[in-house]
């Protein structure tokens, strides 16, 4: 197994949290992982992106040119991410900020409203989670539980308080995928 | 060991020199190394150690300079334009035969440059630092795990040799998060006292920490010492690392970065029918020159991979003395190789 | 049996001074050699020497000596003295050294108010190079790169680090001294004793400026320098106390 993912959209949004969530859990899980954010003036007020790789075999390049899936947070990040994406590969796609439809075909797009998931349950910050929910439901390479028992990790303790909701926002981006029917 | 963490590279290096014992750091902001002062910043007052940011990466290296001659474990990091700033320092460390580490999370250069990741202090780093006939041991991990191991052992070898010993990575090993076990810390108390530091000349005849020699011999003999010294870590200090070398035909040569990159060319081309290999130094000076010689009795052709013009090129030339062809390719600037790019060029060297 | 009054002190080595006739740094070496005598801090003293004449002050001082690059002392000595906050730490420095290419480090080590001495040498001119223009050199003064005499437009005015840097909060103590004639060398040592005290009673930077002479680059007889400093750089260089934090407590 080689996963490898871009996380991606505006500063604030989260991504290089759940990116270090995803990359902890799967240390958990025993496997190879590494996290590479974007770094530098871009990073101010403008796009963040990280890349996540999780693999069963040491992993040479924490870059990838052509990820398997990107999560994307905004339209900025879709424009730019999505035709990177390996053929037949995943998109997680925010559909609370992006309207814009992707072009190719050949991939599997999952649309999450993760804003308005994240503001039912009372705070819009925890959009990322939702998103990285559904997609550890759509790609099964780490178990949700493991994910959920990393918060604590990588979560700064300040915000320790904030894991039960975290865990929630992370149940409704994964029974999206699960269970379409019951949300 | 303990406990697997995940921790970005930088941070790594500052854990990893605290474990060493490490307790100052003197050091100035530069992107991007500047979760490094960061972190000692943070963490060096719980261990009663000393955390400076000096008024300048000038002031900062001979603030390094004063610490190693006092007798203690010091840091200092930087990025590209900083190191610039630091050599002058470091050229008195080394004259003085004093140890310390210095950390370069290189950048794309020259100038101000970027803050993209580069390899493009090579020659700095192994030859041309600063004034006068003097090295650095210089390590070069490729991998967070790595950057905590040499980082550890580069106090212990500084502290061996009386010299500065130099880590150098660039952005994205600093950046990134990897999982890391530490070494076991270091308590600093329990080190063998520095007899020749100047830490007050009670019952003892005065020490003098110095690089200068007005009478020319003395100096000769000063320079013969340090030339003893190099002649020893090239005997007993390079490291490196092969990677699918035992039945390679042609072979990578590349270190830190590129040599993770090179490593994904490497297996596309094995997929691909061509027999590739990786030859990774480790230690870039002492650079591992006998070991790369003696691959040439298999390996037919050479790539040398790097974020420079070609720097550590020359360096490879030298030890594969023309016996086999060399080519070499590059990206500069900040910009990072890509796999497909380097598989191209092994292919097409392969006539592909 | 008479009682001695005075003695070599034990805090020089035997070695022979190397300064040119009538030069006062052998003056300002005594005194210190003097002072860390009568405190007894031979044994606990580190010495930073400097890039200029007194580069060799190594040699002469006898206790640990660190030398440092040009300017950059008092970075040495903060090295020194923060994994030694216990000892003595003091920098010996010219005026190229100090005010012109170690400005950066003079102003953040007394700003950071580091426990440390500096003894300030100002004799107005670069002695080791072979007498150059220095940031102190007075207006008009010849060297031998203001052939013409210092022209304030083009070279800039005689800089004053003593008020400049009285003006920080970092410093406990700073002075300027001369040791043209005895009476100025009692004052001076009674000014660098006070200096050494009050670092041992960790109360910060401290700083003596000691107005000296070069007969040699200024071209002019030993007493005529003397006289020199009294009628020429005095003025522009007024002698006083600048800082002293024993006055404000």
């Amino acid at each position: 197994m080689n996963e490898e993912v871009i996380m991606a959209g505006f500063g604030g949004q989260g991504v290089m949290s759940i990116g270090q969530l995803l990359a902890y859990s799967g240390m958990k899980a025993k496997l190879e992982v590494s996290w590479m954010p974007s770094y530098g003036p871009e990073m101010r007020g403008g796009t963040a992106n990280c890349t996540v790789i999780v693999a069963s075999e040491k992993i040479p390049s924490p870059l990838t040119t052509h990820p398997n899936s990107v999560i994307v947070m905004n339209l900025p990040s879709q424009t730019k991410f999505v035709p990177k994406v390996k053929e037949q590969g995943l998109v997680v796609k925010n559909s609370s900020l992006i309207d814009e439809k992707i072009e190719r075909d050949d991939l599997t797009i999952i649309e999450v409203p993760a804003n308005e998931i994240a503001e039912e349950l009372g705070n819009t910050r925890v959009a990322n989670m939702v998103m990285l929910g559904a997609y550890i439901a759509e790609k099964e390479i780490i178990d949700l539980d493991i994910v959920k028992n990393s918060l604590a990790n990588v979560l700064p303790e300040r915000h320790h308080g904030l894991i039960p909701l975290n865990e929630k926002a992370l149940d409704r981006g994964y029974n999206l995928v699960k269970e379409p029917a019951s949300v | 060991m303990a406990e697997k963490q995940l921790m970005k590279g930088n941070e790594v290096i500052g854990e990893a020199a605290i474990r060493a014992g490490c307790r100052y750091f003197f050091g100035y902001p530069i992107t991007p190394q500047n979760d490094i002062p960061a972190y000692m910043a943070r963490e060096l007052p719980k261990y009663d150690g000393v955390f400076l940011q000096a008024e300048s990466e000038v002031a900062a290296s001979n603030m390094v300079y004063g610490a190693a001659g006092a007798g203690a474990r010091v840091l200092t990091s930087s990025s590209s334009p900083g190191i610039s700033l630091k050599a002058e320092g470091i050229s008195y460390i080394a004259g003085a035969e004093l140890p310390c580490v210095i950390v370069n999370i290189m950048r794309g250069g020259p100038g101000l440059g970027s803050i993209q990741p580069s390899q493009s202090d090579y020659f700095q780093a192994t030859k041309g630092m600063a004034h006068g006939d003097f090295h650095l041991i210089v390590y070069a991990p490729s991998n967070v795990q790595e950057l905590a191991d040499l980082t550890f052992k580069a106090f212990n070898v500084a502290d061996q040799y009386r010299t500065p010993v130099m880590v150098i990575g660039d952005g994205m090993l600093g950046q990134m998060m990897e999982p890391v076990e530490f070494m076991e810390p270091i308590d600093p108390d329990e080190l063998p006292k520095k007899e020749w530091a100047t830490d007050g000349a009670k019952g003892r005849e005065k020490n003098v920490i110095n690089s200068l020699a007005l009478d020319p011999r003395d100096l000769e003999i000063l320079n013969e010492r340090l030339q003893d010294k190099y002649k020893e870590i090239k005997a007993q200090e390079v490291m490196y690392d092969e990677y699918k070398m035992e039945d390679a035909e042609m072979a990578v040569v590349a270190y830190g970065t590129s040599a993770r990159i090179a490593t994904k060319a490497i297996d596309m081309a094995r997929e691909a029918g061509i027999k590739a290999g990786l030859f990774r130094p480790i230690t870039l000076y002492p650079f591992p020159e006998q070991e790369l010689a003696a691959t040439t009795e298999k390996i037919e052709q050479y790539l040398t991979v790097e974020m420079s013009a070609g720097q550590m090129l020359e360096d490879v030339r030298l030890a594969v003395e023309g016996r086999r062809p060399i080519e070499f390719y590059g990206r500069m600037g900040g910009m990072v190789p890509e796999t497909d790019a380097i598989l191209n060029k092994l292919q097409e060297m392969r006539g592909e | 049996m008479m009682e001695k009054v005075a003695s070599y002190p034990d805090s020089l080595t035997e070695k022979k001074f190397h300064y040119c006739p009538g030069c006062t740094h052998g003056i300002v070496h005594r005194l210190v050699a003097e002072i860390m005598d009568e405190m007894g801090i031979k044994e606990e003293t580190i010495g930073v020497a400097p890039v200029g004449c007194s580069v060799l002050a190594y040699d002469y001082f006898d206790c640990d000596m660190h030398e440092a690059s040009h300017g950059r002392a008092p970075a040495v000595a903060t090295g020194i003295k923060r994994v030694h906050p216990d000892k003595m730490v003091f920098t010996y420095q010219g005026d190229g050294d100090l005010a012109s290419i170690g400005t950066a480090e003079i102003v953040h080590a007394a700003n950071r108010g580091e426990n440390i001495t500096t003894v300030f040498i100002n004799n107005a001119i670069y002695g080791m190079t072979g007498g150059q223009m220095a940031p102190t050199t007075l207006e008009g003064q010849k060297t031998t790169t203001s052939p013409y005499g210092r022209n304030l437009k083009e070279a800039g005015n005689p800089i004053r680090m003593t008020e400049m840097l009285s003006v920080l909060d970092g410093p406990a103590f700073i002075a300027r001294v001369s040791v043209h004639d005895p009476k100025h060398i009692r004052q001076a040592k009674k000014a660098l004793r006070k200096a050494f005290r009050l670092q041992k009673e960790g109360k910060g930077f401290t700083m003596i400026e000691v107005l000296s002479t070069c007969p040699t680059n200024w071209g002019i007889k030993p007493q005529e320098s003397l006289e020199w400093l009294e009628e020429y750089m005095m003025p522009v260089y007024p002698l006083d106390v600048y800082k002293d934090i024993e006055e404000v407590e």
